[in-house]
């Protein structure tokens, strides 16, 4: 391994790579370069919704209040065991134990499917209460606040989530693939950093829904058809954003 | 076609210090410029392959001169700012007394509506030496009205009402021009302002023909008026009553006072206040009233709001 | 020639779509960069044409309309942002730090597809009828009025969005991992440095201008969106959005030229780059000062005073590290030993424009006069002079300076120093005279004009013709060459740095061993080129 010479070359060592190490540290530094540009992608979400929130506070109040707060922490329950066998399963990689770490990998998928499965239990019932943006049924009374404007906060839900849920679905699909080469004993204690780059992703995946649902499910569950708190001052920010 | 233009008139009073501090950086640009161009010109003839020259000890890197040319253009930039952020205040602050001006921008025209409620269409007539405001908003697409002569633009946004002032120095016509693309016919959306001295103004404003656009602003030629009409047409006026008993307050002499809200806070009724009330009534409800009122977003054009904020403005 | 270089060692269509070869991949971008260039150059003379009278009479205000967005689209998203890294950068950062190809060669293929999917969806919405929102896409516009194909268009520029991060990503990663032993960092080609500074732009600024049109394409299928304000959405946040990637996108246009441009100076003057730590972290200066400028391209969007005020400051801030990079390279030509092959005249070209292109950009970062020189043909004027002046200058640069290395073989230098001063005369003649029409109040996006302007766009179009002359020439000499070209050998210019020391054209791994640096960066010395020179050729005076 010290030197390139030799035939004996490390299993899974690309050829332009001196060494594992070299190619481990780089496959570490791109996927953490990677979601530093995923952070900024769900950003560019996060900035439209605080601006708006700071604008429409009672909006979001009661359209959070549309949203099944018990669905959600259901989901990021199932989410917070998913990246508990992930774990498992990178460390099982780790310890060279390809058929735990197989079987670690079966289960993160069955519970990110479970997710995608209440999920879409979670849109139907936006499509059965009619609070699609957009669509012509459109309703939105609670609280008496402006339609229109609930129509943004719904916007912003489903893109939000909607981009989450497609990251799942990638995110499934990569760990799929991940598992069939465990399975074909791709890897060794050495050369394992796919399983590990795999888990950075989905944790990453796993920590934006932590964020997104306190953002969009729990705005204030206490108050029920009062005021909303502004996170900034409307005045001061329709003056600096227009 | 062949003469050679290179300022636009200068008629407002603006003009003459956005020219000068335009002349004073193209006087450094033009410095800067020919320095580098020098300094290569010298350094190509000396200093090209084959020529004899001293090339013993060439630096390869100085502090002191790297220092040298970020503070000096660090100076220069930093006044560049300090002048343009004192224009950009002139610019953007309209004084108190100026003659108040709506205008409408739509694809593809400028509607503009002046304080006794006459219309214009793609033509404003302005006095010469009189501080002008022009209150804007788009029905549509993103607007820009520009004056060139003026020195001075200004985004027309729909949904919100921006703000342009200036006071004209010459009497003229000048350019009237739309400077955010909105479409088609983004370079139709074109017009002239008239400045024209206070008699002229006067005989102008005087002339009940005016500009022939009576029949675009929905009948009578005249703001006010059509303001009147649309108040009763659109029923306010059974709600907006002096009555002290009304289910809504009284607009008469309310343009420019500061009410108090539910909420406890005050707001200024103003054009913004007056058309969100009407968009969207909920938003800002009167202390000691009930939310009453049906929302007429989407039953009324931008010009109908201003042709009601002219009419609320006129009740004293 | 050499025996077996990256070109020769596999034929056919296969071999070349399906390499993870940096060079390969780097020529696929030449050829299909070129293409979007010509094409986007094309639209230019349709608008060019149209603009030398001032009604309308060559072609309609839809077809115009059409024209110069697709001119704005394509030399934006396909020609400027990948033209020097995806191309240059590409071909030369693992040879310059000595590795045998970039860390992810496959990643690097997968942005090229992605770049051609961007392209080719780009390219649909203009056979499909067209696009007529400019290249900015400002709602409500794009996202409820026009009646083009915004979607096919938004949706070409988002996945071209994810080349550019990826290939990004490919070049922080390989900059930081696998230099060779003894490159350090302040050993490396600032050529290197620049682009490293770029992909930090691209990692951090593509994401977001990627999510907002989403947010638009989502305007545009639903009918509500954020953006719009009839439902108390914003359009003016879209800006915002918007030029918070853009913006800095403009430093991914020319930071790779800045590039290109220390190390031909560096070659052509025997000189080591003045000030070279300077000229490096300035390149990091002006990526980190880009992304806190967005709001200046929005002095009159409504956005407030104070705001307004902020962005203006920290624009001027970024004149410095610009400053700082001219002074250093116009002093490297001190005490030379200056040669002036073509890649010398576009740096010597790109040096005068850039400095025009540089101090107008104070006029328009200054508030009170970018009010009056907003959205007119100043600011075209202004933007054509840093990318036109700039980056192509600097593309063209860093093509007929690696072009030798990229294909063996050399071109005819006094072609190329033709073709160099008609594109820098032609260029002037274009966009000179739009600074006066500009000031004089000519908006852009104009398909007529008032005749006041007419003079200034006559000269213009007349510029415009002889720069299209000087494009074209380039096209038949390197192709003559690629064939017929002397062979170049491994370093024709007389240049120091690792790619100088790798046969010409290199083999597909580039080194046999990896290499083992020891010199500082541009170790040249005049006295020691002049005296070669003299020995060869004697003394002139």
């Amino acid at each position: 391994m010290s030197h390139s010479h030799t035939h004996g070359h490390p299993k899974g060592l690309v050829h332009h790579f001196d060494d594992l190490k070299q190619q481990n540290e780089a496959a570490t530094l791109g996927m953490w370069g990677f979601l530093i540009t995923e952070i900024l992608f769900f950003g560019g979400l996060i900035t439209a919704y605080i601006i708006f929130r700071g604008l429409y506070p009672e909006v979001f109040l009661h359209g959070s209040h549309m949203l099944d707060w018990k669905l959600g922490g259901l989901n990021t329950l199932v989410l917070l065991c998913s990246s508990l066998t992930m774990a498992f399963a990178v460390h099982a990689s780790h310890e060279g134990k390809p058929k735990s770490a197989f079987n670690y990998l079966i289960l993160t998928i069955l519970f990110g499917s479970v997710f995608l499965v209440v999920k879409y239990f979670e849109y139907k019932a936006k499509v059965d209460h009619h609070l699609i943006p957009g669509s012509a049924s459109f309703t939105f009374t609670e609280g008496g606040v402006d339609a229109g404007r609930a129509q943004i906060f719904f916007i912003l839900y489903f893109a939000m989530t909607g981009v989450h849920a497609l990251h799942m679905i990638v995110g499934i699909g990569i760990v799929a693939w991940i598992a069939t080469k465990v399975r074909n004993n791709a890897f060794t204690k050495d050369y394992y950093s796919p399983v590990e780059m795999t888990g950075l992703y989905w944790h990453f995946v796993d920590i934006v829904w932590i964020f997104l649902y306190p953002l969009l499910y729990l705005i204030d569950l206490t108050k029920v058809g009062g005021g909303g708190h502004a996170l900034l001052d409307t005045d001061t920010l329709m003056k600096l954003l227009g | 076609m062949w003469d050679f233009p290179f300022l636009p008139n200068q008629a407002s009073t603006f003009a003459a210090e956005v020219d000068a501090f335009y002349f004073a950086l193209v006087g450094v640009t033009a410095f800067f410029t020919i320095a580098i161009y020098a300094m290569i010109w010298w350094f190509s003839v000396r200093y090209r392959r084959g020529k004899k020259a001293d090339r013993s000890n060439a630096p390869t890197s100085n502090h002191l001169l790297e220092a040298v040319w970020i503070i000096i253009p660090l100076g220069i930039s930093l006044a560049i700012f300090g002048w343009s952020a004192k224009i950009f205040f002139e610019i953007k602050t309209p004084p108190q007394d100026a003659m108040q001006v709506h205008a409408i921008g739509k694809q593809w025209m400028w509607k503009f509506v002046n304080e006794d409620g006459k219309y214009e269409v793609n033509e404003l007539h302005v006095p010469v030496g009189r501080a002008v405001e022009i209150k804007m908003i788009s029905q549509d697409v993103l607007h820009d009205l520009y004056f060139p002569a003026f020195r001075t633009k200004q985004d027309v946004l729909p949904g919100r009402y921006t703000t342009l002032w200036f006071e004209a120095t010459t009497p003229g016509t000048y350019h009237m021009f739309c400077a955010e693309y909105c479409g088609l016919l983004h370079s139709g959306m074109i017009g002239k302002v008239h400045v024209l001295t206070q008699d002229d103004y006067d005989a102008w404003l005087a002339d009940a023909g005016g500009s022939a656009t009576a029949s675009s602003g929905g009948g009578s030629g005249n703001a006010l008026v059509d303001g009147a009409k649309l108040f009763e047409e659109k029923v306010c006026h059974t709600c907006h009553k002096s009555e002290a008993t009304a289910i809504a307050p009284t607009l008469v002499g309310v343009y420019g006072t500061d009410v108090q809200l539910q909420d406890g806070t005050t707001v200024t009724v103003d054009d913004a206040y007056i058309r969100e009330s009407i968009k969207n009534p909920g938003a800002k409800i009167v202390a000691g009233y009930q939310p009453a009122m049906p929302t007429y977003e989407g039953q009324i054009t931008e010009e109908q709001i201003v042709q009601l904020i002219a009419y609320i403005k006129s009740l004293k | 020639m050499p025996a077996e270089h990256y070109l020769n060692v596999k034929y056919g269509l296969k071999s070349w779509l399906l390499t993870k070869d940096h060079k390969r991949i780097a020529m696929l971008y030449l050829i299909s960069v070129t293409v979007m260039f010509a094409l986007g150059g094309l639209f230019a003379g349709l608008v060019r044409l149209e603009l030398i009278t001032p009604g309308g009479d060559f072609l309609s205000a839809d077809a115009y309309n059409k024209a110069f967005s697709a001119h704005g689209i394509i030399m934006v998203f396909f020609f400027l942002i990948p033209a020097v890294p995806a191309i240059f950068g590409n071909f030369l950062i693992p040879i310059q730090i000595g590795a045998k190809d970039l860390a992810f060669p496959r990643i690097n293929l997968l942005s090229w597809y992605l770049y051609i999917i961007g392209a080719l969806l780009g390219i649909s919405a203009i056979l499909a009828g067209g696009v007529d929102t400019g290249w900015t896409f400002y709602p409500p516009y794009s996202s409820q009025y026009s009646q083009s194909h915004v979607l096919l268009a938004g949706l070409g520029a988002f996945i071209a969005g994810f080349s550019s991060i990826l290939t990004g990503l490919n070049f922080v990663v390989t900059i930081h991992k696998m230099r060779a032993p003894g490159m350090t960092w302040f050993r490396l080609p600032l050529f290197v440095w620049a682009h490293y500074a770029t992909s930090l732009i691209m990692l951090l600024g593509t994401p977001v201008v990627a999510i907002t049109i989403v947010l638009l394409v989502v305007e545009r299928l639903f009918g509500v969106g954020i953006f719009d304000p009839s439902i108390g959405g914003d359009p003016v946040l879209f800006q915002h959005l918007f030029w918070f990637y853009s913006h800095p996108a403009v430093y991914i246009m020319i930071l790779p030229a800045m590039g290109v441009q220390s190390e031909l100076v560096a070659t052509f003057s025997r000189r080591r780059v003045f000030g070279y730590s300077f000229v490096a972290f300035s390149s990091l200066a002006i990526a980190i000062i880009g992304f806190v400028v967005w709001g200046h391209h929005m002095f009159v969007s409504g956005q407030s005073m104070y705001a307004g005020l902020v962005f203006s400051i920290l624009t001027m801030l970024v004149a410095i590290p610009s400053a700082v990079k001219t002074f250093n390279w116009a002093l490297t030509m001190y005490k030379g030993s200056i040669s002036y092959e073509t890649p010398m005249i576009y740096a010597i070209g790109f040096l005068g424009l850039f400095v025009i292109g540089g101090l107008t950009g104070l006029f328009l970062g200054a508030m009170g006069l970018d009010i009056h020189l907003h959205d007119t043909y100043f600011v075209v004027a202004h933007f054509h002079y840093i990318m036109v002046g700039g980056t192509v200058m600097g593309f063209m640069g860093g093509l007929h300076y690696y072009w030798p290395k990229m294909s063996g073989r050399m071109y005819p230098d006094g072609w190329g120093r033709l073709s160099a001063m008609i594109i820098f005369v032609g260029f002037n003649l274009t966009f000179f005279p739009q600074f006066i029409a500009g000031y004089l109040g000519m908006p852009r996006r104009y398909y007529m004009y008032d005749p006041d302007f007419h003079i200034w766009n006559i000269m213009s179009t007349a510029g415009a013709t002889v720069l299209a002359i000087g494009y074209m020439m380039p096209l038949f000499y390197m192709a003559w060459s690629w064939k017929w070209g002397r062979p170049a050998g491994p370093n024709p210019w007389g240049a120091k740095g690792l790619e100088w020391t790798t046969q010409s054209p290199p083999t597909t791994f580039n080194f046999d061993e990896t290499p083992i640096w020891n010199e500082e960066a541009y170790d040249y010395d005049p006295e020691e080129a002049e005296a070669e020179y003299e020995r060869e050729f004697g003394t002139i005076n």
